[in-house]
C-alpha cells in the first residue's frame, strides 16, 4: 500500500464529507425556504442575502444553547444516540461512486472511497443501522414518548427494510452485480435502471422516505402525538446531530437513488466528449444535479403529503409493499428467462 | 329536520374503485397543488421597512384629544371607565385651578388617566361613551415589551402632544 | 499483522459476549450483543468474506437486534416486577449450560492442537462464488433450510394467530 494511495483517499473522504455536511446544512435552508413558497411565504430571509446565512446562525444557536440531560436518563447511552445517528449518516456515502475516472499526473484516480463487490448491501446494511441511534437514544430519555418514538422507529425500519430489500433484489435481477460502480457502469447512455424497474423504483423510493423518517413516515417523531418523538429531551447540539443526520440521509438516499436507477453520473452525449477529465466534472456535475433534484422531491413530498397514521403504515408496508415487491421480482424473472 | 339553509351536503360512502385506491393520481394532484403555490405571488409583507396599511375604521391605541387651543378635552366624567368590558380605564379626578384655563377646557379635569393596554380589547366603546370627543382609539398598535408595569399607559404616553 | 488483528477481534468479540451475560441492565445486554455481531462482522471481513459479512451484519444486527430491542421496550423491567424463579429451574439451567460445555470441550479437544495458520485468502466469500457453490455444490441442503425455514414461518404464524370461532 503506497502512500499516495492513502493520501488520495483521506483528500477523497475528506471531500465527500465536507460535500455532504455543506449540502446537508443548505438543505435545511432550502426545506424552509421551499416550505415558505408552497405556503405562499418567503422563508427565512434576514440573515445575509435571501438568506443563505441561516444554516450559520442556526449551528451557532444549536451550539451555544444550554445542553441538558435529565436526571434519570442514562448518560453514556443519551451521548451515544445522536452520536451514532451522525455516525451512519456519514459513512454511507464510502461506496457511492460520484463520477468516472480522473486522471491526474498520469495516474487514475476513482472518485470512490470503497469498490467493495457489494456496495449496494454495505448501504442497506448501514441505514438499516441508523435505527439504533434513535432508538438508543429514545430508550435511554426515559421519557414515555420518546420511548414511544424509538419503538415506533424500530417497527416502521423493519417493516420498510423488507420492501426495500425485495425492491434491491428485482434491481439485482437486471443489473446482475452489486457494485454500484458496476450499476452505474452499466446504464451508460438511456439505459437507465429505472426504465427497466418503474415499480421497484416506486417501492425503494418509498422505502426511502420511510427509512429517512421523512414526512409522511415521520412517525418517530411525530409532533403532533408524541410531543418531538425520540428527541423529546434533546437539546442544544445533541438535537441539533439528530436534525442534522436526517438531511445526511436524505442526501445520501438521493445519491442512492440517483446511482441505482437513475444513471448515476452518466449523462446524455457523455460519448460525444473524447477527454476524460472533462467527462469526469460534467459526470459529477450531472450526479449532483440528480441529487439536487431528488432533494427537492424530498422537500416538495414532506410539504405535500400529510403523515399517515400508524395502521395505515403498516399496512402499507405489509399488505401493499412487500407483495408488490414480491410480484415484481416473479414479473422481472419471468422477462429475464423469456429474453434470454 | 328539513335544512333551512339548503346547503346541506350528503356525503357519500361510495366504495374506491382500483384507480382511487392506488392514491398516487391523488398524490400526483395534490403535488400539482403544492407547485402551483410555489410560484405564486407571496403574500409576505416585510415588515419592519413595509408596513401595512390599516384601514379607516381601524381601532389601534387610544389617545386623549386636546381642543383647538390646546387644552385638554377630557373633564373626568368616567363615561369610559364606566362603558369599558375589560375594566381597563381608571381615572383621578382634579378641579382646575385658577390660572390653568389653556390647559384643561372644563373645570374638572383628570389628574391620572391609565389604560391598561393588556387587558383593553380595542372595542372602541370609551370612544362612543364619551360625551366630550377626548378619547380616541386612531393610533397603531401596542409595542411589545419586557414587562408587564410599562403596558400600563399613562397620561405622558396618551395625551396628544400641543400642535402650535 | 492480521494475526494480531486477528487476536485483537477475538479479545473484543469474547469481552462483549462476557459483557451481554454479566450486564444488569437487559437493554445494554443487547446492546453488547450487537457489539458481539459487530464483531463477528469484522471476523468474516477478515477472511475475505464479503458477502457473509454483510449479511451478517444487515440480518443480524440491522434486523434481529433491532426487534429483539423492539420487543424489550415494550416489557417492564423494573427491578421490583422481578420474579423469583423457583429451584428446580436454576437446577435444570445448570445442567443445561454444563452439559453445553462439555460438548464445546469435546469439539474443541477433538480439532487439532489449536494452532492458527495463515489465515486463507481466497475468494469463496465473494458474491458469485458463493453463489455458484451453494445452487450448484450445496443445492439440495440450501432447498431443505429454505423448506425449513418456511414451514417454521408458517408455524410461527399459526402460532400468534388467535383462533377464531
Amino acid at each position: 500500500m503506497d502512500i499516495y494511495f492513502i493520501i488520495e483517499k483521506l483528500i477523497l473522504i475528506s471531500a465527500i464529507l465536507g460535500v455532504s455536511l455543506l449540502i446537508a446544512m443548505y438543505t435545511t435552508l432550502a426545506e424552509r425556504k421551499f416550505a415558505g413558497f408552497f405556503q405562499d411565504r418567503v422563508g427565512p430571509n434576514r440573515a445575509g442575502p435571501w438568506g443563505i446565512l441561516q444554516p450559520l446562525a442556526d449551528g451557532v444557536k444549536l451550539f451555544t444553547k444550554e445542553e441538558i440531560i435529565p436526571t434519570n436518563a442514562g448518560t453514556f447511552l443519551f451521548v451515544l444516540g445522536p452520536s451514532l445517528s451522525m455516525f451512519t449518516a456519514c459513512i454511507t456515502s464510502a461506496v457511492i461512486p460520484w463520477g468516472p475516472d480522473l486522471t491526474l499526473f498520469g495516474k487514475t484516480v476513482a472518485l470512490q472511497v470503497a469498490d467493495i463487490n457489494v456496495g449496494i448491501l454495505y448501504i442497506f446494511g448501514v441505514v438499516s443501522l441508523g435505527v439504533y441511534g434513535i432508538m438508543i437514544g429514545g430508550w435511554a430519555s426515559n421519557n414515555k414518548f420518546s420511548l414511544l418514538g424509538a419503538i415506533r422507529a424500530a417497527s416502521q425500519n423493519i417493516s420498510y427494510e423488507l420492501a426495500m430489500g425485495l425492491s434491491i433484489i428485482a434491481l439485482l435481477m437486471v443489473t446482475g452485480t452489486l457494485s454500484l460502480r458496476e450499476i452505474s457502469i452499466q446504464q451508460e447512455g438511456w439505459h437507465w435502471n429505472v426504465l427497466y424497474q418503474p415499480i421497484g423504483f416506486l417501492i425503494f423510493l418509498i422505502c426511502s422516505f420511510a427509512e429517512t423518517n421523512r414526512t409522511p413516515f415521520d412517525l418517530p417523531e411525530c409532533e403532533t402525538e408524541l410531543v418531538g418523538g425520540h428527541h423529546t429531551e434533546y437539546s442544544s447540539m445533541k438535537l441539533g446531530f439528530y436534525l442534522f443526520a436526517e438531511y445526511i440521509n436524505v442526501f445520501v438516499s438521493s445519491a442512492v437513488l440517483a446511482t441505482l436507477y437513475f444513471g448515476g453520473y452518466n449523462f446524455p452525449g457523455m460519448h460525444l466528449i473524447s477527454n476524460p477529465n472533462v467527462v469526469a466534472i460534467l459526470g459529477v456535475a450531472a450526479l449532483f444535479i440528480k441529487i439536487l433534484l431528488f432533494i427537492f422531491f424530498f422537500i416538495w413530498i414532506r410539504w405535500t403529503i400529510p403523515r399517515f397514521r400508524y395502521d395505515q403504515l403498516m399496512k402499507l408496508g405489509w399488505n401493499i409493499l412487500i407483495p408488490l415487491s414480491i410480484i415484481n421480482i416473479v414479473v422481472t424473472g419471468l422477462v429475464i428467462i423469456l429474453k434470454q | 329536520m328539513d335544512s333551512l339553509s339548503n346547503r346541506k351536503k350528503v356525503i357519500e360512502h361510495k366504495k374506491m374503485n382500483f384507480w382511487e385506491r392506488m392514491y398516487l393520481p391523488a398524490i400526483f394532484q395534490g403535488l400539482g397543488i403544492t407547485m402551483s403555490h410555489f410560484f405564486r405571488k407571496k403574500a409576505t409583507i416585510f415588515y419592519p421597512e413595509v408596513e401595512r396599511e390599516f384601514s379607516e375604521n381601524f381601532r389601534g391605541l387610544h389617545s386623549l384629544k386636546r381642543d383647538e387651543n390646546g387644552a385638554e378635552r377630557c373633564t373626568a366624567c368616567g363615561l369610559c371607565a364606566l362603558s369599558c368590558p375589560a375594566e381597563a380605564i381608571t381615572m383621578t379626578a382634579a378641579e382646575r385651578e385658577k390660572g390653568e384655563e389653556n390647559l384643561y377646557r372644563e373645570e374638572k379635569y383628570a389628574a391620572v388617566y391609565e389604560i391598561n393596554m393588556l387587558r383593553c380589547i380595542f372595542c372602541g366603546f370609551c370612544e362612543e361613551a364619551c360625551p366630550k370627543e377626548a378619547i380616541y382609539l386612531d393610533g397603531n398598535i401596542a409595542k411589545a415589551d419586557y414587562s408587564r408595569d410599562t403596558f400600563i399607559y399613562g397620561k405622558d404616553k396618551l395625551l396628544e402632544p400641543i400642535v402650535k | 499483522m492480521s494475526h494480531s488483528i486477528f487476536y485483537l477481534l477475538s479479545f473484543v468479540t469474547l469481552l462483549f459476549a462476557l459483557l451481554v451475560v454479566f450486564a444488569k441492565n437487559p437493554i445494554h445486554s443487547a446492546l453488547y450483543m450487537v457489539m458481539t455481531f459487530f464483531s463477528i462482522t469484522c471476523h468474516y471481513i477478515l477472511l475475505n468474506a464479503q458477502f457473509l459479512a454483510i449479511v451478517n451484519f444487515i440480518v443480524y444486527m440491522g434486523a434481529i437486534m433491532v426487534l429483539i430491542l423492539f420487543a424489550m421496550m415494550f416489557l417492564n423491567l423494573g427491578k421490583e416486577t422481578e420474579v423469583q424463579k423457583p429451584i428446580y429451574l436454576k437446577f435444570a439451567a445448570v445442567i443445561a449450560a454444563g452439559l453445553l460445555m462439555l460438548t464445546i470441550f469435546a469439539a474443541i479437544k477433538k480439532t487439532d492442537g489449536g494452532e492458527i495458520s495463515g489465515l486463507p485468502i481466497n475468494d469463496i466469500g465473494l458474491v458469485k462464488n458463493l453463489g455458484k457453490t451453494l445452487f450448484k455444490d450445496f443445492l439440495l441442503p440450501f432447498e431443505i433450510i429454505s423448506i425449513l425455514l418456511l414451514s417454521a414461518m408458517v408455524g410461527s404464524v399459526l402460532l400468534a394467530k388467535r383462533e377464531i370461532n
